[in-house]
């Protein structure tokens, strides 16, 4: 049925079509005035739709899968990009003979720590920057200064700060993650509705419940958008900072098989990075779609 | 110009005590909001309000009308302490304990119903107080809902029911059924009677909606120039209206030919005369402005 001439249905006959069940039985063209028939009119979708089940892992599968069947057919040459089968074998090479394991956690762990620096210092100051006019003009200048410069050409001058140790690798990597939460937090709390800290004023709501049941909550989506781009970033800056006096970690593991031309070591390298970033952002999408549950978007 | 000047009736009821019956934990004596010579402006042009007097005693229903950018909303925030911003002068007088009701529910989209009516509360029994005041306004069941499950109606209900277990002295409420369909508006109107009555705030409502002022207010206010206008008891509780002997008394026909007459009066000081505008005045265009 078209659109239009469902419209000029009466009102009533058109309601009562709709609430017939989408499963009901199979059409019987005779019996048009009362039967089982389902017909409802359904308007074109234009969001998104519901929900499919692990789409998260659609895309690298099949990335995968293209990249296996590239190899196979000799379409990607060795040369070019090793098989995925032949960096597997890498990999477990590299498990046994090299210690694998203490490179991954010691990267996961400088990048962790990076992490929750920059995301406890990005909070903060957005908080701070965003609720003060004080702590605006003394804030986020600074801060956009500092985007603009970027953090590894500071390195060298982290190195003469921090020493060549752990401390610099850490608060590189903090820095680097700070901004994206800062920005995105302070971008969000300024954009939280003024009704609701009226609201709060009336209620004579203290500052600290109202940073804790207007400002956070409110601020949550941009936040959260931001912990994505944090956590890429703080992998980001890993690759680089390790390759400064390192022992261990994913990144040196890649320097010295760049020394040394292994390809396959430095593509496990490349894949160790891929599935962390895809598993830390497939984590904060889980916790947004929890924690935003309130909201009503085509995120659905 | 002096309070309750223009009364159709001289006023029946003392103005100091208010409507009968208990007004709660307010002081012994004096009006609930106190206001003298208030002046607010929002530029050096004119003012908004040039001198405004006004008392509202304990319990007192007042509805507060007047023409778009009268300053009704000007004098609302005033007395809820929102207009620190706004030019102006002037004593005001409030109780402790006040509620703002705004046009829009104001629930807080991130939380559920009854941590929305909760919050701000400090008490031990937030919580069953919340529930309580939940169920007075016929949302039992309601609160683990998130706001935007709710209705427009059910959601202003929600704001009625955060205001209330806060349990106000005095409570602000502006234009909180601007956006709410006719029928809707009515069950709302006689819920917030309800509940004024039975928690006796001193309660200023802000409308565009004369039947509406009529219809729940115990006086009528209507702001011109800055000033209180038209000040007049509606005189149509009928749980007040008593013959000699003190039993109660509501003649139908006597009721509602006190709102025709009511009606009739505040049209005209609104400056609508002419019989044909009648009760559709104001347009619902109109209503739902802010």
């Amino acid at each position: 049925m078209s659109i239009q001439s469902a419209l000029t249905l009466g009102p009533a006959r058109g309601r009562g079509r709709g609430d017939v069940p989408a499963d009901a039985g199979p059409v019987e063209t005779g019996a048009a005035e009362r039967s089982d028939e389902d017909r409802r009119v359904v308007r074109r979708r234009l969001g998104p739709g519901r929900r499919l089940r692990g789409a998260f892992w659609i895309g690298p599968a099949l990335l995968l899968a293209a990249w296996s069947l590239g190899s196979v057919t000799g379409l990607i040459s060795p040369a070019i990009l090793t098989a995925p089968w032949d960096v597997l074998a890498a990999g477990r090479t590299q498990w046994t003979e090299h210690d694998l394991l203490d490179d991954i956690t010691a990267s996961l762990r400088r990048s962790g720590l990076g992490l929750a620096l920059g995301v406890a210092a990005g909070t903060v100051l957005a908080i701070a920057s965003g609720l003060s006019r004080t702590g605006e003009s003394l804030i986020d200048g600074p801060i956009q200064i500092k985007r603009s410069i970027p953090t590894l050409a500071l390195i060298p001058l982290f190195i003469a700060w921090f020493g060549i140790g752990e401390e610099m690798k850490i608060v590189t990597i903090g820095l680097i993650s700070m901004i994206p939460i800062y920005v995105n937090t302070h971008n969000a709390l300024r954009s939280i509705d003024g009704k609701y800290a009226e609201l709060a004023e009336t209620l004579d709501v203290s500052r600290a419940r109202f940073i804790r049941h207007v400002v956070l909550p409110g601020a949550l989506p941009g936040f959260l958008l931001g912990l994505r781009f944090a956590v890429t970033s703080a992998l980001l800056g890993l690759v680089v900072v390790e390759q400064y006096n390192a022992t261990n970690g994913v990144g040196h593991m890649m320097a010295l098989a760049e020394n040394y031309g292994q390809t396959d070591v430095i593509v496990v390298g490349l894949v160790l990075y891929g599935v962390f970033g895809f598993l830390a952002d497939t984590g904060v999408r889980l916790v947004e779609r929890k924690v935003l549950g309130w909201r009503r978007t085509l995120e659905g | 110009m002096a309070p309750h000047a223009g009364g159709l009736t001289p006023a029946e009821i003392d103005p100091e005590t208010g409507a009968a019956g208990p007004v709660g934990s307010v002081g012994p004596a004096g009006p609930a909001v106190r206001v003298r010579n208030l002046h607010r402006s929002f530029n050096r042009a004119g003012g908004v309000l040039n001198g405004l007097d006004l008392d509202i005693a304990p319990g007192e229903f007042v509805a507060l009308i007047g023409r778009s950018g009268s300053g009704k909303s000007t004098l609302l925030r005033a007395l809820a302490g929102l207009d620190r911003d706004v030019r102006g002068h002037g004593q005001i007088q409030v109780p402790d304990a006040v509620s703002v009701v705004f046009q829009d529910s104001r629930l807080l989209p991130w939380k559920r119903v009854l941590d929305n009516v909760v919050f701000g509360l400090r008490a031990a029994d937030a919580k069953q107080r919340g529930r309580q005041a939940l169920a007075e306004v016929g949302l039992a069941g309601k609160e683990r809902a998130w706001p935007t499950e709710l209705s427009g109606g059910q959601q202003q209900r929600a704001a009625l029911a955060r205001s209330l277990v806060h349990q106000p002295q005095l409570l602000l409420a502006d234009e909180p059924f601007g956006a709410l369909d006719a029928l809707t508006r009515i069950k709302m109107h006689a819920l917030l009677r309800r509940l004024c009555e039975v928690h006796r705030p001193a309660v200023l409502l802000v409308t565009h909606d004369v039947d509406e002022a009529i219809m729940l207010a115990d006086r009528v206010i209507l702001l011109d120039d800055g000033v209180v206008g038209t000040d007049l008891r509606t005189d149509l509780r009928t749980d007040l209206r008593t013959d000699v002997e003190g039993r109660p008394q509501a003649d139908p026909a006597e009721l509602e030919q006190r709102r025709t007459e009511l009606r009739h009066v505040l049209l005209e000081a609104l400056g609508a005369t002419g019989e044909h505008l009648g009760s559709d005045f104001i347009a619902p265009g109109k209503r739902r402005a802010s």
